[in-house]
């Protein structure tokens, strides 16, 4: 057999080539390692049990029962009148009522206390894109955005890869509940600048993924006066906003503004999804806020790139306007996720381990220091080896979170059934018990 | 709800943001804002403007429809589909439903006769053709670098392959005088003058099916092009956006089926992006395709997918579609003559105007020539005459230069995205225009004979300069006065 041999043609990017996508993380590889070996409580009981994915499972059956009452949905989608338009109906200003179902779903979740004007609503294939995209309308290539730590893995690619934007940490530790600073924030300014890099923004996730939980007041407006005060955006990535146990604990960016009567509020973006609160990361369905017009105007044209199926927009419009199915399902789904953390955190604190304690989100974010060999990032991954090699479960390291402190793990709890949870719960239950017997 | 502006905020935009590399101010879209302050429509606005500017295709969508209807299991919110809702709702793989990829594979199989055969495993989700070559200009190319287009070309590559990835496009000059077929002394010359400048070619951007000139390319022509970028060891991406959307001749010949001919062809070169944007009409599901021979870039594409994924509904109901084989074959055939109907009927119509096209077998659209109507052979005059058309004419159509094109007096003229009342009464306005140029030039012609005499008769010394001048192909070809009419 010939082989052929080519002359080396022109390589592929440095975009293409970098290893900025992030993916050999030990975040993705454990996601590897369920795949390749996934638990099911008949076919494979000893699998890999999957706690590295922030889903949201427990509230499907409210939308199923709503599509099922509401055929009438169906139809809309499908057909008798309108399907034409709506096969044709590529407009990145998105369908009308879509927008306006959204501003509609946001304002339930924050209790009313804020409006939203649909018409600064940017539709996005999911809150991936709207956060690639906010950098690629805030920042140049080699400017930096403040982020702070732990953060969601996946900022790295989603902030970085295709942007060549930098992200300088705000370091966060357990001494005062990994909350945000004002001495933290000045420190990874002047890192910034020393290094001479612009910074063009702060991006924080409120609630906070992987912490699970909500920032407080005196935070939010700590941040807001720093990034008045240094001349930059304020990107607030509010995805679990509707997966805070209790909606008074829940302060959304908004509403501070709206208390300051909007003053400097173009600098300010929210992000959201649909993936998180509602469990539909299937549809890709992300949306920007901005109280700037320019961003708004940029960002929707630079949505060309990555808009929401048109029939995805059809078939939620009607269930996110209907206030009355919002209003119970961000309740429903509130109460059941408090339900399964507080039962999480029994169960680990009955078999020795802490938890932060948390008020928001898919997870927990667990504290295995006193497990630890040695108080380093290596020591914290051998940790999460044997967990994922013995314990068969898949949890996240809190180093591939950026996480200062050696030690911490992110547990998601709400994207398996109750059965599956109680499984993987009696998992750490006997390895605890018998590392107290050795 | 206003909010304090800052002026000196302003600057806190970046650079892309700033810029106007989204493209809107080209001459493109200020047809389509004609169209949206006043649409036609035949009963309550019929002598608004005809949007002929958009390449859609309607003809087909009564079947789509049908089978939709046909087949409630596909849709996750119908009641026979309702117990798909919370696997699909969940499903956000990068990878895509592998029944989706499957069907993909299958649909632009077919649309290519069977002669080519598609891997799944090598088929990447993108949000819509637009994402997909934002995608791959971002995987094969480097901020400065350049792809070589052949012009005329869609005016958006401009934005979805320049304006995040900063990658630039540089013309390979086409022209009428061979129709516009692409040449390899057109590649050379392009690509010399790139070297010159100092410019990295990474590879050549074509689209065939052509959109704007609704011609596919010959063997010969494609040959031309795999030879010239294996000698540069460069990209080729293909946009095949319209493979299925043929007619008028047997078969499509995509440049896949080519690339076992020569043992110095590199597969790993060869890109073709897609989208069922045109030849399924559904823009608005956004599904686009990247189809890589090259492993590597396959996996960095996927990875990029994730900033414009396919929403899993619409993946869930195109793979049932997809993977119906008597649907898509009867689909693709019906395409195919509705096409080739409207097609005849538009340019038989306005052949009676003595207006022609070039000659084209695939498309939504008809590279129709106006150059007889051009007050000089410009730019300017051609975007003259082109508000006559959009203000007077009342049809929304895209100037050449919009698309690049190096001659003044081409305009793409979509014909598939209206009824066929709509396209006759556009045909109407285009014969009544055409009428109307054919006799104020004649009066203007017997103005200029009579003006003749008297200026002869003042310039009997300079007899043979002012002779000559009169008779230049300048002055002989008609003029429009609409165009000095116009406001």
């Amino acid at each position: 057999m010939v082989v052929k041999v080519y002359k080396p043609c022109v390589p592929l990017s440095a975009i293409a080539t970098s290893s900025t996508h992030g993916e050999d993380s030990p975040y993705f590889a454990g996601w590897r390692a369920y795949d390749e070996d996934p638990y099911d409580a008949t076919t494979n009981p000893s699998g890999v049990i999957q706690m590295g994915l922030a889903e949201n499972q427990v509230s499907f059956d409210l939308l199923e029962k709503y599509l099922e009452e509401h055929q009438e949905v169906s139809k809309l989608v499908n057909g008798i009148g309108g399907f034409r338009e709506n096969a044709l109906f590529q407009d990145y200003h998105g369908l009308n009522s879509f927008r306006k179902a959204m501003a509609s779903f946001m304002e339930e979740i924050r209790g009313g206390k804020v409006k939203f004007d649909s018409n600064r609503i940017v539709l996005t294939a999911g809150a991936t894109a709207a956060n690639e995209l906010l950098t690629f309308i805030i920042a140049n290539p080699g400017d930096a955005l403040l982020v702070p730590t732990p953060y969601y893995p996946g900022f790295d690619r989603d902030l970085r890869w295709r942007t060549g934007v930098n992200i300088i940490p705000v370091n966060c530790n357990s001494s005062n509940k990994f909350q945000i600073t004002k001495q933290a924030l000045e420190e990874a300014y002047a890192k910034a600048k020393k290094a001479d890099l612009q910074v063009k923004g702060l991006l924080m996730t409120n609630p906070s993924n992987p912490l699970g939980t909500a920032m407080t007041r005196p935070v939010l407006e700590e941040i807001l006066n720093f990034i008045s005060s240094k001349n930059m955006h304020l990107i607030s990535d509010e995805i679990y906003s509707g997966s805070v146990f209790s909606s008074e604990e829940f302060i959304s960016i908004a509403e501070i503004l709206e208390e300051r009567g909007y003053a400097d509020a173009q600098r300010v973006h929210i992000v959201y999804s649909l993936s998180k609160d509602l469990g539909l990361p299937g549809f890709r369905v992300g949306a920007i806020y901005s109280y700037n017009d320019a961003v708004v105007t940029t960002a929707r044209r630079m949505s060309s790139f990555t808009l929401v199926s048109s029939q995805t927009q059809k078939m939620l419009s009607p269930m996110l306007s209907d206030v009355t199915f919002t209003k119970n399902y961000i309740k429903t789904n509130r109460e059941r996720l408090k339900r399964r953390y507080n039962y999480v955190v029994e169960r680990l604190r009955e078999c020795g381990i802490e938890c932060l304690h948390g008020n928001a989100g898919l997870f927990c974010w667990m504290n295995l220091k006193p497990l630890l060999e040695e108080a380093t990032t290596d020591g914290e991954l051998k940790l999460w080896e044997t967990i994922l090699k013995d314990l068969k479960l898949d949890i996240s390291p809190g180093s591939s979170c950026h996480c200062t402190e050696p030690g911490w793990f992110r547990v998601c709890f709400a994207n398996m059934s109750i059965e599956t949870l109680d499984v993987a719960l009696s998992r750490f239950t006997s390895f605890m018990e018998k590392r107290r017997k050795t | 709800m206003g909010y304090q502006s800052v002026s000196e905020n302003s600057h806190l935009l970046s650079r892309i943001a700033a810029g106007d590399g989204h493209g809107e101010n080209s001459s493109y879209f200020d047809g389509w804002k004609a169209y949206d302050s006043n649409p036609f429509h035949p009963v309550s606005n019929p002598g608004g403007v005809i949007q002929m500017g958009l390449a859609e295709n309607l003809l087909c969508l009564d079947l789509i429809k049908e089978w939709i209807k046909e087949h409630p299991e596909a849709s996750i919110c119908t009641e026979e589909g309702l117990n798909y809702f919370e696997a699909v709702a969940n499903f956000q793989d990068y990878h895509g439903l592998p029944s989706f990829r499957q069907a993909l594979a299958r649909f632009m199989g077919k649309a290519r006769g069977g002669r080519v055969s598609f891997n799944p495993d090598s088929i990447v989700m993108s949000g819509g053709g637009t994402g997909a070559q934002e995608t791959l200009a971002f995987c094969l190319a480097d901020p400065g670098d350049a792809f070589l287009v052949p012009t005329p070309y869609y005016p958006a590559f401009d934005r979805d392959f320049c304006w995040r990835t900063g990658v630039r496009l540089l013309p390979i000059n086409c022209f009428s005088s061979n129709n516009f077929k692409l040449t390899k002394a057109a590649l050379e010359s392009a690509y010399e003058t790139a070297r010159k400048n100092n410019i990295g070619v990474k590879g050549v951007l074509m689209t065939n099916p052509s959109n704007p000139l609704g011609t596919t390319m010959d063997r010969d022509t494609l040959k031309t092009l795999l030879t010239f970028v294996n000698q540069k060891r460069i990209h080729l991406v293909c946009d095949e956006v319209f493979s299925g959307s043929v007619f008028n001749q047997a078969d499509f010949l995509s440049v896949c089926e080519l690339l076992d001919e020569e043992p110095s062809y590199d597969k790993s070169l060869i890109h073709i992006a897609y989208s069922l944007s045109k030849d399924l009409g559904l823009p608005g599901f956004r599904v686009g395709v990247i189809y890589s021979y090259n492993d590597t870039v396959v996996k960095c594409a996927r990875r990029m997918s994730s900033f414009g994924l396919v929403s899993s509904q619409t993946q869930h109901l195109l793979s049932h579609m997809l993977n119906d084989d008597d649907f898509t074959s009867k689909y693709l055939a019906e395409n195919k003559r509705r096409l080739h109907t409207r097609h005849e009927e538009f340019t038989s119509g306005l052949e009676k105007f003595g207006i022609n096209c070039l000659p084209s077998t695939a498309g939504l659209f008809v590279w129709m020539d106006l150059r007889q109507f051009l007050k000089e052979n410009t730019e300017n005059a051609e975007l003259k005459l082109w508000r006559v058309i959009i203000d007077d004419v009342k049809l929304n159509v895209s100037p050449g230069s919009s698309f690049r094109c190096t001659e003044p007096g081409w305009f793409r003229v979509c014909f598939a995205n209206m009824d066929d009342a709509t396209m006759h009464v556009a045909l109407k306005r285009i014969g009544d225009f055409a009428d109307k140029v054919k006799d104020e030039t004649t009066q203007l012609q017997q103005k200029k004979r009579f003006n003749k005499k008297l200026r002869l008769s003042f310039c009997r010394i300079n007899d043979g300069g002012i002779t000559q001048h009169l008779m230049s192909p300048h002055l002989q070809s008609p003029r429009s006065p609409l165009v000095k009419a116009s406001h």
